[in-house]
């Protein structure tokens, strides 16, 4: 299979463009313009940005606490998202969910969560919904290596399998939950066979490598979409830095770190793009410019909206008084 | 009027919102073929179909985030966790997830689902079966709480916990299951946050819910043999609660005694005590008295169980002692 030209000048847009906010998001926090639990994607852009983009723009994409790469790839303004991060009024959650818990309902983005697992079977209750409103729409519940050992992955995977429904299981696995490496917290380490257990097929995948990503998903978001049953995908990745902001990473040697960063995702797909002839250097620099841009511009525009009005503590969290 | 028996008020009021809306369905343990542990589902596969009243493996977490995923994108699930104490299984997902929802995304979510459990204790089932911990639900801001006393009551609140866009839990005693009341035939439909006046009374204001609502008719009436009329309270709901009523009928009797089946330490009944000193403190005769569990695990053997769990005599007693 081929990836058109323009597809892959799309993916590498979202990457660089995940990179450069996540960037940005740390230097705002650095700054103290974001509080609490921060967890960056740099280093795993290929995953989100590779698997989201075989969806159709009407599936639904639930995720963890480290979603705002999955946001990005929902096309989720960078300003309402800057701006959730900002605690402002102006972000996407009104500042009320902060760096774990981006929604967008407009754009199917069923949310992030910040309890490991706990978005699995909520990602299988809309993979029913789905299924009961006779809608071939799928369900992308993406999870981290450490969630496979929680007891809701596999409740999630079981149910899923024994309603046949249209989830696709990515596993972005980078090796660390937290500090602990998965060799030392999972028994078995394969963890796209952990699939086989409830009879779902499980695959693996370069998770550094955007077009294999992308390649993949397209073929098992097909499958389940067309009645196949729900998938499970390993993407094995990296993230560069620590858990979250106040993570440092000492847990990881340098040459383990440095290994990595030799399979970046983006200036692996730039090199492949320039080979191919779809892009040159300066549109590179074009693309990279563009990025900042956008970054800055959210910054801007985040530091410039208000803060929610106290009266907004109580709104939002009843629908109505149920008659009363 | 007709009498139908408590958990035939529950499969009535299913069945009446099942066939007005095509987006309810019921999900749970033994819910279809076996009809419910309590017989309360009994009769819905047959009219709706295994779609529509789904059996699920045991496996409380999932089934909460099933229905959490399935309410948030167009369906309104009414999940069984068949009793509550299965119910501290999925904690994670009511609580963490189910009550916060829709707050933490800024409003832009409903979750229109009703969790019915069966709760309390009685009949000797041990420490682990015989639970009462509506006051742990009732702590958290998001989720909506119903335990109804009677027939009557329960299917016009089970009704209009289906209808609310907010998340429902609605607490069955399980030894109510078999109690009769008059339902009539057409359809009704009870406010949340109404209080219920059971027996109207001059000299004390008994409050209490679920089965102690029946304690308590039993305690006013051994009262009013003493000269003492006992005003007994069912606020039907918890959350939210009518302290209106409540404090209207204190402020007329002046005295008050909370009587609930959960323990006593932190309980609702501390709760509602609280706010009626806070609002009535130089109006009161006599000290707010609470009337509630041991503090211990329900124990099996039948003289203890009597001793830990409250009763219409505690009750009595606890009037006695701020009226004469």
């Amino acid at each position: 299979m081929t990836i058109a030209a323009a597809d892959q000048l799309t993916m590498y847009r979202k990457m660089v463009l995940i990179r450069r906010f996540e960037e940005g998001v740390a230097e705002a926090y650095a700054d103290g313009f974001i509080g609490g639990f921060t967890h960056l994607y740099i280093g795993q852009e290929a995953v989100a940005t590779g698997a989201i983009s075989a969806l159709n723009h009407d599936d639904y994409v639930i995720g963890t606490y480290r979603v705002h790469a999955h946001a990005l790839c929902r096309d989720t303004p960078p300003r309402a998202l800057m701006a959730e991060l900002y605690g402002r009024s102006t972000g996407i959650c009104k500042g009320k969910g902060g760096s774990m818990h981006f929604f967008d309902a407009s754009r199917y983005m069923l949310g992030g969560y910040g309890i490991v697992g706990g978005n699995l079977p909520i990602g299988v209750g809309a993979a029913l919904s789905m299924h009961m409103q006779q809608q071939d729409r799928v369900v992308m519940n993406f999870f981290g290596d450490g969630a496979s050992n929680q007891g809701v992955f596999h409740e999630a995977l079981n149910m899923a399998k024994l309603w046949n429904l249209g989830v696709i299981f990515v596993c972005e696995n980078n090796f660390y939950g937290i500090g602990t490496d998965v060799r030392t917290s999972s028994a078995f380490n394969e963890i796209h066979k952990k699939a086989q257990g409830y009879g779902i097929p499980g695959h693996v995948v370069n998770g550094m490598d955007v077009l294999a990503v992308r390649e993949k998903c397209e073929e098992l978001v097909k499958f389940s979409r067309q009645g196949g049953g729900p998938v499970l995908l390993e993407a094995r990745c990296y993230r560069y830095q620590g858990h979250s902001m106040t993570d440092a990473g000492k847990y990881r040697s340098v040459a383990e770190a440095e290994l990595w960063r030799k399979r970046d995702p983006i200036p692996r797909l730039a090199k492949s793009m320039l080979e191919q002839g779809i892009v040159d250097r300066a549109k590179l620099d074009e693309i990279q410019a563009e990025a900042n841009a956008t970054v800055e511009d959210a910054m801007r525009y985040a530091e410039a909206s208000p803060r929610p009005a106290p009266g907004a503590l109580y709104e939002d969290l009843y629908v109505e008084n149920c008659g009363a | 009027m007709p009498e139908l028996r408590y958990f035939e008020a529950v499969q009535r009021a299913l069945a009446e919102e099942m066939a007005r809306d095509e987006r309810v369905f019921i999900l749970g343990e033994d819910v279809g073929l076996v009809g419910g542990t309590f017989r309360a589902t009994e009769g819905l596969m047959a009219e709706f179909g295994a779609r529509r009243v789904r059996d699920t493996p045991i496996a409380e977490a999932a089934i909460i985030g099933v229905a959490i995923g399935a309410a948030m994108t167009g369906l309104r699930p009414v999940a069984e966790l068949m009793t509550l104490n299965f119910g501290i299984v999925a904690m994670d997902q009511i609580i963490n997830h189910a009550s916060k929802a829709r707050y933490m995304f800024g409003g832009q979510v409903n979750l229109p689902m009703v969790i019915r459990a069966a709760a309390g204790g009685g009949t000797q089932k041990g420490a682990q079966h015989s639970h009462s911990i509506e006051s742990w639900f009732v702590n958290a801001p998001g989720l909506r709480v119903a335990l109804p006393s009677t027939p009557y009551d329960l299917k016009g609140l089970l009704k209009t916990a289906i209808r609310c866009e907010d998340p429902v839990l609605f607490i069955e005693h399980e030894m109510l299951y078999n109690s009769k009341g008059e339902v009539p035939d057409e359809e009704y439909l009870l406010p949340f946050g109404v209080a219920d006046v059971k027996r109207p009374g001059r000299d004390v204001t008994i409050v209490a819910w679920s089965k102690m609502v029946h304690e308590a008719l039993k305690a006013a009436e051994a009262l009013a043999h003493e000269g003492i009329e006992a005003e007994v309270i069912d606020p039907r709901t918890l959350n939210p609660l009518d302290m209106d009523t409540i404090l209207a009928s204190v402020l007329r009797t002046r005295r008050a005694v909370i009587a609930e089946e959960g323990w006593r330490k932190v309980g609702v009944g501390a709760e509602i005590s609280s706010q009626i000193q806070e609002a009535l403190f130089y109006e009161l005769e006599a000290p707010v008295q609470r009337v509630a569990a041991a503090d211990v695990p329900t124990p099996y053997a039948s003289n203890l169980e009597k001793l830990a769990l409250p009763d219409a005599q505690r009750i009595v007693d606890a009037v006695l002692k701020i009226t004469l």
